[in-house]
């Protein structure tokens, strides 16, 4: 067998190795998903949403750990947009090329790679501990935007970054102050960027646990909370607890809130998505 | 007018700010707490010691076991991931048809988009009672399976990020590569992955980073119990996991147990830190060789 022949052959034979792998990554998500919903479906009812968790697996709901998340998520969105949002325009139209700002970008870079569990027990030391807001929804919110904000300001420069230069040029030659520029022609034309990356920031809040179990969201809340300073549940943290009680029972029911998890995670994907396909066939 | 912009401008830098007081308010919680912890526990003591028990009778707080539970899983976790997620990007890159590319990029990173505690439910349910059946000594709670799974979950970021690298080579150098014969592997092998190394090790680094700091998967699937180990189908426990399980129980501020939670915090800070500095600093030193 000749040179050629040889190396046409290991040619194609990666090909195959890399079509299987590909496929391997797709068949492992579907295999993961049917099995999910094979052991969760039987839950998927209006009872399961609106009931208080319970130490009868049967009867266990996920009513007060999807009021938790919502609440959670709203007060993260209360907090963390304006900041990032804010941080991400300082970023890209004010800082100078200075050390300040250099420092400002490496800073961001590095939070983005600190494990969430790490944010976990900044949460605890200062809003539980320091401030005194306890195992609360504030601390879990305030948590929680913290860990999200890098994503928000690298989604909201990449977003500023792509607004055409002349829009600017066209509205500073009309008298435009820089703020005016910003937030009349900056901000509206790089929406769709950042509602993108607002959106995948908190897809990805949502699925979070490990910060809040430090914080010290609980296993077992049998009520809805009334104010900020109420202790709460999540639903990722009813999936973990449920997953790890022994009785078989508690393991269908975490199927259950996985699925509902999953769906919520998908459609902010597919909406996050659609947004940034809209947004860039406009800029162009 | 000049002053509302003045005031806008200190706003919005008060808000970039609060980066900075981010990443101050972690290290001084990490240190402040730690500090207090060394002072009970000599640093001899956390860095020899091979039992990690604070939470029993007997009390040791030797952190190597928990740092090879960590080794450990992420290393299971970078054998599955590195060379699938390097031929996928391979793949992707140089023989895929355009729109085949432009489907499954976005199809594998729904992967990295998954909560991390339903991975820790897949890998408990489904993968243990899997392998359980090909080896049938392997315990309920076991680091392989926890490692395979988060392996699975870090393909994206090797895959997609990798793909980046390669995507950004310069043309010319393929074209170069196909004008001399090469064939597709060949071009991928000697030009392509060489030329797209430094974007390739971030991936990975970061990969690797992500892995040491995952904690839902591992403290759902892999167990709680710190021992020194590498033997993958018994139970194991990583800095993640321990700080969930203290968190989990009530350990009263101000005792040792809760102060050891900040000093596994610490560890796995610095060990994350590294890498990410680490990655920031092959990004600058090779960035513009083809620019």
């Amino acid at each position: 067998m000749n040179n050629l022949k040889k190396n046409k052959i290991i040619d194609s034979s990666f090909k195959v190795f890399g079509v299987l792998f590909t496929l391997l990554g797709v068949f492992i998500l579907i295999i993961l998903i049917y099995n999910i919903i094979k052991v969760g479906y039987t839950r998927i009812n209006w009872d399961f949403l609106s009931s208080l968790p319970s130490r009868k697996p049967e009867n266990a709901g996920i009513y007060t750990a999807i009021i938790g998340t919502l609440d959670l998520m709203l007060l993260t969105i209360v907090f963390a947009i304006p900041i990032g949002v804010g941080a991400g325009l300082y970023l890209e139209e004010y800082a100078h090329k200075s050390r300040l700002s250099r420092l400002l970008e490496i800073n961001i870079a590095n939070l983005a790679g600190v494990p969430s569990i790490i944010y976990g027990l900044l949460g605890l030391g200062i809003f539980v501990r320091f401030f005194g807001f306890g195992g609360s929804i504030l601390s879990g919110a305030l948590t929680m935007s913290l860990l999200i904000l890098p994503i928000i300001i690298v989604a909201t420069r990449e977003a500023i970054k792509a607004v055409p230069h002349s829009l600017k040029e066209a509205s500073f030659a009309l008298g435009a102050s820089k703020w005016q520029t910003l937030s009349k022609v900056v901000l509206p034309s790089s929406f769709g960027g950042i509602l993108t990356g607002i959106i995948l920031s908190l897809s990805r809040a949502i699925g979070e646990t490990a910060p809040l179990i430090v914080v010290g969201a609980m296993a077992y809340v049998p009520f809805v909370p009334h104010s900020i300073f109420d202790t709460f549940s999540v639903l990722p943290m009813q999936i973990f607890t449920w997953t790890t009680r022994p009785q078989a029972g508690f393991a269908i029911a975490a199927a259950g809130a996985i699925i509902i998890i999953l769906i919520i995670t998908f459609v902010m994907n597919g909406i996050a998505v659609y947004f940034r396909n809209k947004w860039q066939s406009k800029l162009q | 007018m000049k002053l509302k912009e003045k005031i806008i401008e200190a706003f919005l830098f008060l808000c970039a700010s609060v980066t900075i007081l981010t990443t101050i308010g972690i290290i001084i919680i990490l240190l402040y707490e730690s500090i207090s912890f060394f002072k009970n526990v000599s640093i001899f003591e956390f860095f020899t010691d091979t039992q990690w028990t604070p939470l029993f009778s007997e009390q040791h707080f030797g952190i190597l076991p928990l740092v090879s539970g960590t080794f450990l899983t992420s290393a299971i976790a970078i054998a599955v991931a590195l060379p699938i997620g390097l031929t996928i990007a391979i793949y992707l890159n140089m023989y895929a048809p355009k729109g085949f590319r432009k489907t499954l990029k976005p199809l594998l990173e729904i992967l990295a988009a998954i909560p991390t505690v339903v991975y820790g439910f897949f890998a408990l349910t489904i993968v243990t009672p899997f392998l359980q059946t090909i080896y049938p000594d392997l315990e309920t709670f076991n680091s392989l399976s926890a490692g395979l799974v988060m392996g699975i979950m870090i393909i994206p970021f090797i895959s997609s990020l990798s793909e980046d690298a390669l995507y950004a080579v310069p043309k010319s150098l393929k074209e170069a590569a196909f004008g001399m014969g090469s064939t597709r592997f060949q071009t991928s092998i000697k030009v392509m992955v060489p030329a797209a190394s430094s974007g390739i090790i971030v991936s990975v680094i970061l990969a690797i980073s992500r892995a040491i700091g995952e904690t839902m998967i591992v403290a759902i699937a892999a167990g709680q119990q710190a021992q020194l180990s590498l033997n993958p189908t018994i139970p194991t426990q990583t800095i993640t996991s321990y700080i969930v399980q203290v968190s989990m129980g009530d350990a009263p501020q101000g005792s040792i147990e809760y102060k050891t939670i900040f000093a596994a915090g610490l560890t796995l800070f610095l060990f994350t830190f590294s890498l990410n500095t680490f990655s920031f600093w092959i990004k600058k030193k090779y960035q513009e060789k083809y620019e």
